[in-house]
């Protein structure tokens, strides 16, 4: 089982505009720990800096500093050319994220064959159907045809088996569901559940919906502009949100009890700006100021 | 639905009335895609230019084997065309029909190694910088463009005046045409390329593990292929044109013969003051007829690069059906 640490991440981008240039803090700070088994949701606005962490856990962005380490259940450090069996991603937009030209089958068998997961022709075939069955496919009616002949849930699927086939451990979910029709949301979220049950998988789960976050998740962490302003059991953190800005994503989200009537939610005395850099720990039931403790303190 | 999960799962993950029933894939799907798609679309303009294409390729192809030898001299000097010589004679009585019939050979040859190594070169510095990005992207789109801004022609007149007449083989005026011919192309890759490489499916191979040589050659080259199609079609026409310019200016390979050649000497055994058009027509026709076929397939593979046109094509198309339906219809009411 592997473990996933991440410490003090923080990713700046470079803006030029012109002659100009200037720095643009897209991560402060980021600091946390995913664990086989649980499922830790990442909650923001669109620009929060979410997807970012995401792509540096994928090693598709390098972090400006700090560290992402991944522990195998020996406890010893996966070193960098198998970091990728143990910890994979599932991208958002599934109509991008699989290449028109190629079949549902070469997605699959392509990292099979990279992490020596299966040899030779007759082998990998079938376990892409293993992988498509997994994530309820019809194997054979699936495996040849090309991503546009299926729906976006079918497609999602078909990159969660994708994500499974180097026999991932830690799983980031960007989004996984934002792009697909209502109707198939529910489908591909409990199939995620169904696969972190069976193959005890650490998930990150980016969203931006909290309903989702606190059904499926354990934890949740709340970022806005590039800082986690919130951490702490699901139920804590969205039944009593502390920071001001969880606050608001958590009354944004429509209440079915009060059916049009104003929300209850007391107001903080401290304006937002005194709790901007500041990190509620429903954990360690403080606030936390990362800049001057870190991140291991926020995790621990 | 073939499924491994027992039913009451299966249920929990599709719940009724969903969307996204696992088993719902149409039975009747189209199965146009991938491969498929880089085709293009039958259309008259196609075909029309196909023709032209293979008809010209064959006549150069196997011509040679049906004629003599384009240099034998005879002393019938510029007889017009008879039943013994299709096309007549030059003024030193060699037969037209075939030297056009090795000129079209040497011309085809010429076009055909330019298309290949202006693509590959445009492939190269295009791809590799679009995808590289950074330094070497800099150095890549900064070379093409002064590679573009250098005037085609001239230069290749200067290169080509430089190599002396002897050693100015076909392959020396191939690589002097790839050259000067590959720039305008590299930057369209480019631009493409950088837009491929920026899409989640690429993302993807990268999160995968795919080697970059791999993510390039596997994931991104395939969707760039109707536009290579495309360049290099119009890297053959261009380099038949330019060859032929050259060799109209008796700056051509010295060994080999093309319609160009065959121009530069017309033109120097006044062929049209003497009228003897049997002599410069033909070259001229079978130049003007190849590169309109080849345009005429580049604007099929338009179609495919651009959506827009191919939409548009398949509603004329259909309005056209429709309209011969209906014409049917009301004709066979008629009767």
């Amino acid at each position: 089982m592997t473990t996933l640490e991440v410490r003090d991440l923080v990713k700046d981008f470079t803006l030029r505009s012109g002659l100009r240039r200037s720095r643009l803090r897209a991560v402060h700070r980021v600091g946390f720990t995913l664990v086989p088994g649980r499922t830790v949701a990442l909650v923001g606005a669109s620009g929060s800096g979410k997807s970012t962490v995401a792509r540096m856990i994928a090693r598709l962005e390098k972090p400006t500093s700090g560290a992402i380490t991944a522990v195998d259940s020996a406890g010893r450090r996966v070193e960098d050319p198998r970091y990728r069996d143990h910890v994979q991603m599932v991208f958002q937009d599934p109509f991008a994220s699989l290449n028109p030209f190629h079949s549902v089958e070469h997605h699959i068998a392509r990292p099979l064959l990279l992490h020596g997961r299966s040899r030779g022709r007759d082998e990998t075939r079938e376990r892409v159907a293993q992988l498509l069955e997994r994530v309820s496919l019809p194997a054979a009616a699936v495996m040849d045809r090309r991503p546009h002949e299926l729906s976006g849930g079918q497609r999602q699927r078909v990159a969660i088996a994708r994500a499974l086939a180097p026999g991932a451990q830690v799983v980031v979910a960007d989004e996984p569901v934002s792009m697909l029709d209502v109707s198939s949301r529910l489908g591909v979220l409990n199939l995620l559940a169904r696969l972190q049950r069976e193959d005890d998988l650490a998930v990150l789960y980016i969203t931006h919906d909290l309903a989702t976050a606190r059904h499926f998740s354990d934890d949740i962490l709340v970022m806005n502009r590039g800082r986690v302003v919130e951490r702490g059991p699901a139920d804590d953190v969205i039944l009593g949100p502390r920071h001001p800005y969880t606050q608001l994503l958590a009354a944004a989200a429509p209440d079915p009890e009060l059916r049009g009537r104003l929300g209850s939610a007391e107001p903080e005395p401290e304006t937002a700006s005194d709790r901007d850099h500041l990190t509620y720990d429903h954990f360690a039931g403080r606030w936390i100021d990362v800049d001057a403790e870190g991140t291991d303190a926020a995790a621990a | 639905m073939t499924s491994v999960i027992p039913p009451d799962r299966a249920l929990e993950e599709s719940p009724p009335g969903t969307g996204d029933g696992t088993a719902a894939l149409p039975p009747t799907a189209r199965r146009r895609g991938g491969r498929r798609a880089l085709l293009p679309t039958w259309s008259p303009k196609l075909g029309i230019g196909l023709g032209l294409v293979v008809a010209i390729a064959l006549f150069g192809l196997i011509g040679p084997l049906f004629t003599g030898d384009p240099d034998t001299i005879r002393n019938i000097g510029l007889t017009p065309p008879s039943g013994e010589h299709l096309l007549g004679t030059t003024q030193t009585g060699q037969d037209v029909l075939a030297q056009l019939v090795h000129a079209t050979r040497g011309s085809l040859q010429i076009g055909l190694l330019v298309g290949v190594m202006a693509t590959a070169l445009s492939a190269l510095f295009g791809i590799i910088g679009g995808y590289a990005g950074g330094f070497a992207d800099e150095a890549f789109s900064l070379f093409s463009n002064v590679m573009l801004v250098i005037p085609g022609l001239p230069l290749v007149i200067v290169i080509s005046g430089f190599v002396p007449a002897d050693q100015r083989g076909s392959w020396t005026i191939a690589v002097v045409l790839a050259i000067t011919g590959w720039a305008a192309a590299a930057r369209v890759l480019r631009a493409q390329t950088l837009s491929l490489r920026g899409r989640d499916y690429v993302a993807a191979a990268r999160v995968a593990g795919e080697k970059p040589w791999r993510v390039i050659c596997v994931e991104i080259l395939p969707n760039l292929l109707p536009l290579l199609a495309s360049q290099f079609v119009f890297s053959v026409i261009a380099a038949i044109l330019n060859e032929a310019g050259l060799s109209f200016l008796g700056l051509g390979a010295s060994n080999s013969s093309t319609l160009g050649t065959m121009l530069y000497f017309a033109q120097n055994g006044f062929a049209l003051q003497r009228e003897a058009w049997w002599w410069f027509a033909p070259p001229g026709v079978v130049i003007a007829a190849f590169g309109c076929g080849l345009a005429l397939i580049n604007f099929s593979l338009d179609e495919i690069i651009n959506p827009r046109l191919r939409e548009a094509g398949r509603r004329r198309r259909a309005a056209a059906k429709a309209g011969r339906d209906t014409e049917r219809v009301t004709r066979s009411t008629a009767a």
